[in-house]
C-alpha cells in the first residue's frame, strides 16, 4: 500500500469522524450544559437541605424545583477580597479553580443568598487540596455570620472508603451543623477537622479514621476559605448595625 | 448458472445468521474465554468501577457498546485499513465510539457521569477492546465480529456486575445506590444513603470499609477466578 493511499485513507477517516462527533457534541450540548447546571445547584443546596421545608430533600427536589428555588429564594452575589460585592456578577460566573490561580487581592468568590420563611442563609463556596488533588465544598452559614448550619463536600480523587467518605458519609459533614466560626469574644477560628476526636465542640469536628491528609485539608480549606469572605462579613455586620442604631 | 447458486447456497449454509458459531461466539467469554477472569484484561477499571452496583451496570452497557461497535466497524474495514496504520486507525474508532458513549451520558445522567469520571474515558485504553479487534475483528466477517465484541463486552461487564453486588452489599449495605431503585440491604444505618428505605435485614452489620476500596476488587476476582477454575476443568492448566 502507497504512502498515498495511507495519507488518504487516514485524513477521510479523520474528517468524518471528527464531523460526526462534533454534530453529536452541538446537539446534546444545551442539555449537558444544563445537567451540569443543575447538578452543581443540587450541591449548593445541599448545605441548606434542612432549611428546605418540611421533609424535603434535595435527592427529592425535581429538576424543575431546583432551577424554581434559584430563581425565587436565592440571590447570587460575587464578592471580591476587599468584601465589596462586583456589580452585574452572577455567583454561578465564579469558577473557584481559576480563582485560587490568580494572585490574592484580585481573587472574587461566589455567594449564594438563600432566603427561607423570613431568615437569611449565607452559602459559600471554599476550595482546597486533599491528599490526592482537589477538594472543595459550600459552607451555609445564618444570618449572625457565625453559626453553620450545613456543609457539602466533593471531591476529585480522593481515596474511596478513607478520604471519599467527606463526600459519601453524610455523617461527616452532618457534624458542621451548629459549629461556629468565631469564638464567644470575635476571634476567627474557623472549624477544625480535629484527629482523634473533637475537643472542643464548638469549633471542631471528627476527623476520619486513616484520611488525616484529606481531613487536614478540608480544615485549611475552610479556614483559608471562610476568611475570604471576611471583609465582606465586616460590611454587613457594619451596615445592619447602622440600620439598628 | 448452476455452479454459481450452489456456491452461493454452500456459502449461506456455511454461515447461518445465528448458528452454532455465533452462539459460541457470545457465550465463550462468559465462561470458557472470559476477558477478565481468564484472558485477565480490562482489570483497572474492573477494580475501580465496582464499589457500587449502579455504576457498574452503566460501565458495562458503556464497555458492550464500545466492543460490538468498535469489532464492527473495524471487521467493515479491515480489507481497507492499511497496515502500517492499522492500530491508529483501531484507536480513532475506539476513541470516537467511548467519545460518543461520553457525550450521551453527560446528556442522559450527569450524576453517573461524574461518578464514572475518567474511567469512561479510559474504555480507550481497555485492552479488552483492543484484544479483540487485533485477534478477531481484522480477520473476520462483520456480523461475527460485531458478536464476538457483544460476547466480551458482557463477559467482562457480568464479572463487574458480580464485583459490583458483593462489593456494594457488604461494603455499604446498599444495592443500586445513586440511582432510582436504591435501597439498603443490610446494616444498621438507613439513611446513610439519601434514597434508602428503612433497613430490614441483618440490623447488626457493620459496614466493610475493606470492600469499599479497591484492593477488595482484587481479591473478589481472585476469588472468582479461583472458584471458575475449580467448577471449569478446561481451564486448568494440566502441564
Amino acid at each position: 500500500m502507497s504512502t498515498r493511499y495511507v495519507i488518504t485513507f487516514v485524513t477521510i477517516m479523520t474528517a468524518i469522524v471528527a464531523v460526526l462527533l462534533t454534530g453529536f457534541r452541538q446537539a446534546t450540548k444545551a442539555q449537558a450544559e444544563l445537567n451540569e447546571d443543575i447538578f452543581n445547584k443540587r450541591a449548593i443546596l445541599s448545605a441548606v437541605e434542612d432549611y428546605l421545608g418540611e421533609g424535603v430533600t434535595v435527592a427529592s427536589l425535581t429538576d424543575d424545583a431546583v432551577m424554581n428555588i434559584f430563581q425565587t429564594q436565592v440571590e447570587q452575589v460575587v464578592v471580591d477580597a476587599s468584601g465589596q460585592v462586583v456589580d452585574g456578577m452572577m455567583a454561578d460566573d465564579i469558577d473557584m479553580a481559576k480563582e485560587k490561580k490568580k494572585p490574592e487581592p484580585q481573587r472574587k468568590f461566589p455567594l449564594y443568598i438563600y432566603s427561607e420563611g423570613g431568615s437569611k442563609y449565607y452559602i459559600l463556596a471554599v476550595r482546597g487540596t486533599g491528599l490526592w488533588d482537589a477538594i472543595w465544598g459550600n459552607i451555609a452559614l445564618k444570618s449572625d455570620l457565625n453559626t453553620v448550619v450545613g456543609a457539602t463536600f466533593d471531591h476529585a480523587g480522593e481515596t474511596p472508603g478513607l478520604g471519599a467518605e467527606i463526600k459519601d458519609n453524610p455523617a461527616f459533614p452532618a457534624q458542621f451543623k451548629g459549629k461556629e466560626i468565631y469564638t464567644d469574644n470575635g476571634r476567627y477560628v474557623s472549624i477544625t477537622v480535629r484527629k482523634g476526636g473533637a475537643r472542643d465542640p464548638e469549633h471542631e469536628v471528627d476527623a476520619i479514621t486513616g484520611a488525616t491528609v484529606t481531613s487536614d485539608g478540608v480544615s485549611d480549606m475552610l479556614y483559608d476559605g471562610i476568611k475570604n469572605y471576611e471583609p465582606y462579613f465586616d460590611k454587613v455586620k457594619q451596615s445592619s448595625q447602622l440600620i439598628t442604631q | 448458472m448452476a455452479e454459481t447458486a450452489t456456491v452461493k447456497e454452500a456459502g449461506k449454509t456455511k454461515e447461518p445468521l445465528f448458528g452454532k458459531k455465533e452462539k459460541a461466539l457470545i457465550t465463550d467469554p462468559l465462561n470458557d474465554n472470559n476477558p477478565i477472569t481468564v484472558q485477565v484484561l480490562g482489570v483497572c477499571s474492573a477494580l475501580a468501577v465496582t464499589s457500587l452496583v449502579y455504576p457498574s451496570i452503566v460501565m458495562a452497557i458503556a464497555v458492550i457498546f464500545v466492543t460490538s461497535f468498535s469489532s464492527l466497524f473495524t471487521s467493515m474495514l479491515r480489507n481497507y485499513i492499511p497496515k502500517q496504520v492499522r492500530m491508529i486507525v483501531q484507536l480513532v474508532i475506539i476513541a470516537s465510539l467511548v467519545t460518543l458513549v461520553e457525550l450521551t451520558l453527560k446528556y442522559l445522567n450527569y450524576p453517573i457521569y461524574k461518578q464514572l469520571s475518567v474511567y469512561i474515558g479510559l474504555i480507550i485504553t481497555n485492552c479488552i477492546v483492543m484484544g479483540r479487534l487485533e485477534a478477531f475483528s481484522m480477520a473476520n466477517k462483520p456480523w461475527r465480529s460485531f458478536l464476538d465484541g457483544i460476547g466480551n463486552g458482557l463477559g467482562y461487564g457480568a464479572i463487574l456486575i458480580i464485583v459490583g453486588l458483593l462489593r456494594e452489599i457488604f461494603g455499604k449495605g446498599s444495592l443500586f445506590a445513586g440511582s432510582g431503585i436504591a435501597m439498603n440491604i443490610i446494616g444498621p444505618s438507613p439513611d446513610y444513603w439519601i434514597n434508602t428505605n428503612e433497613s430490614f435485614l441483618f440490623g447488626w452489620y457493620t459496614n466493610n470499609n475493606l470492600m469499599v476500596m479497591s484492593a477488595a476488587a482484587m481479591f473478589i476476582i481472585g476469588v472468582l477466578i479461583w472458584i471458575q477454575r475449580s467448577w471449569n476443568k478446561k481451564l486448568v492448566d494440566v502441564s
